[in-house]
């Protein structure tokens, strides 16, 4: 028999749970991804076939039609900020769901809670990294010639919002199991995150048009931070913008300030989320 | 060391009679200095005691709503206590519904591999007995069709299988032995009977007597959330009986 000791059932390792059971992670993730595309002819393709066309539309409608292809590459500065803000967008709106939606389980079996919100920012990053082919693809095509400290700070960036999206996602999918007014609330903070960061229009309007304090709160949203790396990654090393009279124009000390401020406030986000989850952890099976 | 493999102390479970209230009934309660009750509460389980030696088989019975399942949940870790602790030694598998983890769109395959490894299997171990677990479901050429497919007496014959196969220290069944046609049930019978020679802790909720009756050596009763009686099998059938 075992030789282990008496123990209280729920241990609540939190996160480092989900590292201890990645064989189930794993399987959680693909029976998300499985079911989201079931009987469908095209399958994960279709996580190609939409920001591309994504794409295209904003080259023309956008561009051709709206001008604003007389900006450089307009079109590049667009689509990297607004792939950002759907990995967002899915990794917390999805990750709020998580728990309600696997309600079954959770009131059954005695599973690491963290576990669906987790998946849910894992399938949400399977979802990432098609759309960030199609970036690059477009920045090839466009002359992008990439310094090494930029590519460094679009991983951060892509860490920014994964910490972010999971801490925020942490946070609200277990008010959801109290209040599924939380889903609602989401919703309408994920219809203002295309606007509270520079994802449609240059971030120096912010600071032009509304001053230098306002723009100051303004920046330190981790979004705002990350879209304005994948910018200086992406859109700013390709060649118009280069040889563009006015050049890139992007916000000072990016790298050296903003990035780590986006780091550090995302990370505690990330506290504060898991803390809360944990918190509420234990009123799960009975309030679902 | 002792050799207990759950001990349960003096526990109490309180639930709010009234989930539905909403975020401003709550914002004016917690205004309000939190005066007043904002739901009535009850005591689903009031101060229950009980030891399980390692190797025993318990009975849990009482009437509906006497607070079994909850027990069982408290056990296995989905909820916790209010007072009183709960402690267990090893693997403990809670089966308080066969087939929690199913999901209707996948095929029975998938979810073979991926209620075993939520039973706390891992993907090989799910692997090597993947062909026993089919045997015993005697689900045969419908292992690849999707689960929405299979009739309900199919679908809890592989649920069943897979828990059974997980090898646990404890095992927690709440209602499942009576899934099943009835060479299925005799056939689920021998296989916890089978557990239970083996060694492995049994806790066992059923309104069938005659089945516990066969199955397990303790019975322990609970009534309104208290414990009224604990001792041999027959004695806590015949109490029941009585009423
Ligand atoms: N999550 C919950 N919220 C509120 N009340 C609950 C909750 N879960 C159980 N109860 C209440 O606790 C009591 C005990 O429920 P429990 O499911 O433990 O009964 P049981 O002994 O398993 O009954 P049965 O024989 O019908 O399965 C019931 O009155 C039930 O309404
Ligand atoms: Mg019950």
């Amino acid at each position: 028999m075992s030789q282990d000791a008496l123990a209280a059932p729920d241990k609540g390792g939190g996160l480092f749970d989900v590292l201890r059971r990645r064989d189930l992670l794993r399987l959680i993730v693909r029976k998300e991804l499985k079911v989201r595309y079931r009987s469908s002819v095209l399958g994960l393709l279709w996580s190609y076939v939409k920001p591309g066309v994504q794409f295209v539309v904003f080259y023309f409608a956008l561009g051709v039609f709206l001008g604003l292809n007389k900006q450089p590459n307009f079109v590049i500065y667009m689509f990297s900020g607004i792939i950002l803000v759907n990995y967002f967008s899915e990794a917390f709106g999805q990750a709020t769901r998580s728990v309600v939606a696997n309600a079954a389980l959770v009131k059954k079996i005695y599973l690491p809670r963290e576990l669906f919100p987790v998946a849910s920012v894992w399938v949400a990053i399977v979802h990432f990294l098609p759309q960030m082919l199609i970036l690059l693809v477009a920045c090839f095509f466009f002359g992008w010639t990439p310094t090494i400290p930029q590519l460094i700070g679009a991983a951060g960036a892509f860490v920014i919002v994964t910490m972010l999206s999971l801490g925020l996602g942490l946070f609200f999918a277990a008010a959801n199991v109290l209040f599924r007014d939380s889903e609602n609330i989401v919703d309408l903070m994920l219809m203002m995150a295309t606007w509270f960061s520079p994802v449609l229009y240059a971030w120096y309007l912010v600071r032009d048009t509304l001053g230098e304090t306002f723009y100051f709160f303004y920046q330190l949203n981790p979004m705002t931070i990350a879209v304005e790396l994948f910018h200086a990654a992406f859109w700013s090393p390709t060649s118009a913008v280069r040889l563009a009279p006015e050049g890139a124009r992007l916000p000072e000390n990016l790298l050296s300030l903003w990035l780590p401020v986006g780091l550090l406030i995302s990370l505690l986000i990330l506290a504060v989320g898991q803390s809360a989850f944990r918190r509420l952890e234990g009123r799960f099976a009975q309030e679902l | 060391m002792g050799s207990e493999a759950i001990v349960v102390e003096n526990v109490s479970k309180r639930f709010n009679l009234r989930h539905t209230r909403s975020l401003k009934e709550t914002v004016v309660w917690l205004l309000k200095g939190r005066r007043g009750d904002l739901s009535s509460t009850f005591m689903a389980l009031d101060g229950v005691d009980i030891n399980v030696e390692v190797g025993e088989s318990v009975a849990l019975l009482g009437l509906n709503g006497s607070g079994k399942s909850t027990l069982l949940k408290l056990i296995s870790g989905v909820m916790t206590t209010d007072s009183g602790t709960v402690r267990t030694r090893g693997k403990v598998a809670g089966l308080i519904e066969v087939g929690a983890g199913f999901h209707p769109d996948l095929t029975g395959r998938e979810n073979v591999f991926l209620n075993g490894v939520i039973l706390g299997m891992t993907e090989k171990e799910t692997a090597e007995r993947f062909d026993a677990i089919v045997e015993f479901s005697e689900i045969g050429k419908f292992i690849d069709t999707e689960v929405k497919f299979y009739s309900s007496g199919m679908f809890l014959r592989l649920a069943f299988a897979v828990a059974v196969h997980t090898n646990p220290d404890v095992f927690l069944i709440d209602e499942i032995l009576s899934v099943g046609d009835e060479p299925f049930q005799k056939k689920c019978l021998a296989r916890v009977q089978e557990l239970r020679d083996s060694g492995c802790t049994l806790v066992v909720v059923s309104h069938d007597l005659d089945m516990v009756s066969k199955v397990c050596d303790r019975g322990v009763v609970l009534r309104q959330g208290k414990k009224v009686a604990d001792g041999p099998i027959g004695e806590a059938v015949s109490l029941l009986r009585e009423g």
